[in-house]
């Protein structure tokens, strides 16, 4: 058996390890953990996460969890093209620098986003307040205006000659609200412009293939209450 | 001007830096960005970081922030002994995966029981409602668990038989608590010992010197507190409610 990547295209840290393993040529097996079934809580699963989160790698008896290092140990095994992880030292840190920064920023802040605004209302039944999806959206606000401000001040980000991890965990975060309706490019050229050369670096095919499932989240049909009930603490536990 | 580290010894992250550059005889210039007195917000850190956090790297022109960044430049610029970042292809992906845990699942509920135990009742005159601190400490007591489990199971440390960065940063944002006079490690033995081993291994001495400010932050005169800081950690508390 060779490797394994278990995902769900809804989940943004999974998009950016599908898009980095296909870009790369990388084989896999992929096995898809439906979240919106609660599949990630079955047994089977808790067998290759404990976490019972995805993304998950299994590469013979060796199993991993986090995208960051799902897609540093990709990058390391496969000897990918040097601008993914630079090897030069600063330029290098940059990308640690953003992917440190992200979990507790842009990450919430997207999750937020989708669930408010989308999940919670059409997927769950439950109504979300005016108040909370205001303040939601003025938090990723805020958290956009010092990504953009910031580029991290970094060279691998908006501006960086080419494409790094940390772009493609930076898109795929960004797709999230996207994908709940939100026109985060609309009023941010500098953003857009990114956007659009990281899409290109990765190819429109694969982006778009990557991105099929977050894009069609309003459409989701609502959950069963059996489901309903299984997904609803975990859900609440994960936007905090 | 050589290597500049911007640190509050407060910040679990910034002890991690701190500790990590003493141990391994980097030199550098202790910048001291005094976070009780809000100097983080400061015109002339602001300059340093926009982000206004901590700990904050200046190595000539080039700025770092996020202590994970930090230690991993420091070990690779210094070439600092192989088993702090394990070249092994598997036990380094522990480490990494550690690392990105460690943000949300430790550091996070780790914070948030020193302000719930000390710093909001210190500084509002109120105190959280023990519903909300029971969910923290359940929270904490849970990851702590999936931390025996998945990262430390049977060996001595995270990756086997010797220190790496992620026992570093796991016991300094374990520690946290500890400003409030609350202790994780009692709950297990085996954490306990796993501390106690990361200590030694340290070295007891730069471990303590580190941890002094923490220690002591019972005993901060919060008087002398900014009006506007104190308004907003009265906000703070309004989430914790």
């Amino acid at each position: 058996m060779g490797l394994e990547l278990y995902l769900d295209l809804l989940s943004q840290p999974c998009r950016a390890v599908y898009i980095f393993a296909k870009k790369n040529g990388i084989p896999f097996e992929l096995r898809t953990v439906e979240l919106l079934k609660g599949q990630h809580l079955s047994d089977a699963f808790v067998q290759v996460n404990p976490l019972k989160k995805v993304p998950a790698l299994k590469d013979g008896d060796f199993t991993l969890t986090e995208s960051v290092a799902i897609l540093l140990y990709l990058t390391r095994k496969f000897k990918v093209p040097d601008h993914w992880y630079p090897q030069e030292l600063q330029a290098r840190a940059r990308v640690d620098e953003y992917m440190a920064w992200q979990h507790t920023t842009l990450r919430k802040n997207c999750l937020r986003t989708l669930w408010y605004k989308v999940m919670f209302p059409v997927f769950l039944g439950e109504p979300v307040s005016p108040e909370t999806l205001a303040a939601t959206l003025a938090e990723l606000d805020a958290t956009l205006q010092i990504f953009e401000d910031n580029s991290f001040r970094t060279r691998a980000l908006p501006g960086g000659p080419h494409i790094s991890l940390a772009d493609l965990v930076a898109i795929t975060e960004l797709m999230h609200p996207v994908g709940a309706g939100c026109q985060i490019f609309e009023s941010r050229p500098k953003l857009a412009a990114w956007s659009q050369r990281v899409e290109a670096a990765v190819g429109s095919l694969l982006f778009r293939e990557a991105h099929e499932v977050i894009l069609k989240a309003s459409d989701f049909p609502p959950a069963d209450a059996s489901v309903k009930q299984k997904l609803m603490p975990r859900v609440l536990a994960m936007i905090q | 001007m050589g290597l500049e580290l911007y640190l509050d010894l407060l910040s679990a992250s910034c002890r991690a830096v701190y500790i990590f550059a003493r141990k391994n005889s980097i030199p550098f210039d202790f910048q001291f960005v005094d976070l009780l007195k809000g100097y983080h917000h400061s015109k002339e850190y602001t300059e340093i970081n926009p982000l206004k956090k901590l700990p904050s790297l200046k190595d000539g022109k080039f700025i770092l922030s996020e202590s994970v960044a930090v230690l991993l430049y420091l070990c690779r610029k210094y070439s600092a002994p192989s088993y702090w970042y394990p070249p092994d292809l598997h036990t380094r992906a522990r480490v990494d995966e550690f690392m990105a845990w460690q943000h949300t699942a430790i550091q996070l509920p780790m914070s948030k029981i020193l302000w719930i135990k000390l710093l909001i009742p210190m500084i509002t005159g109120e105190e959280v409602p023990a519903e909300k601190t029971e969910e923290v400490l359940a929270e904490v007591q849970q990851n702590l668990k999936l931390f025996e489990e998945r990262f430390l199971q049977d060996r001595m440390f995270i990756t086997g038989d010797n220190i790496s960065l992620a026992d570093l940063v796991a016991l300094v944002e374990m520690m946290q608590p500890i400003g409030g006079n609350h202790n994780v490690f009692q709950a297990s033995s085996k954490l306990a010992q796993w501390r106690m081993r990361v200590e030694l291994s340290i070295g007891p001495s730069l471990f303590w010197e580190a941890h002094d400010r923490l220690v002591k932050l019972g005993e901060w005169d919060c008087s002398t507190l900014d009006p506007s800081v104190k308004e907003r950690i009265v906000d703070l508390l309004q989430k914790f409610k």
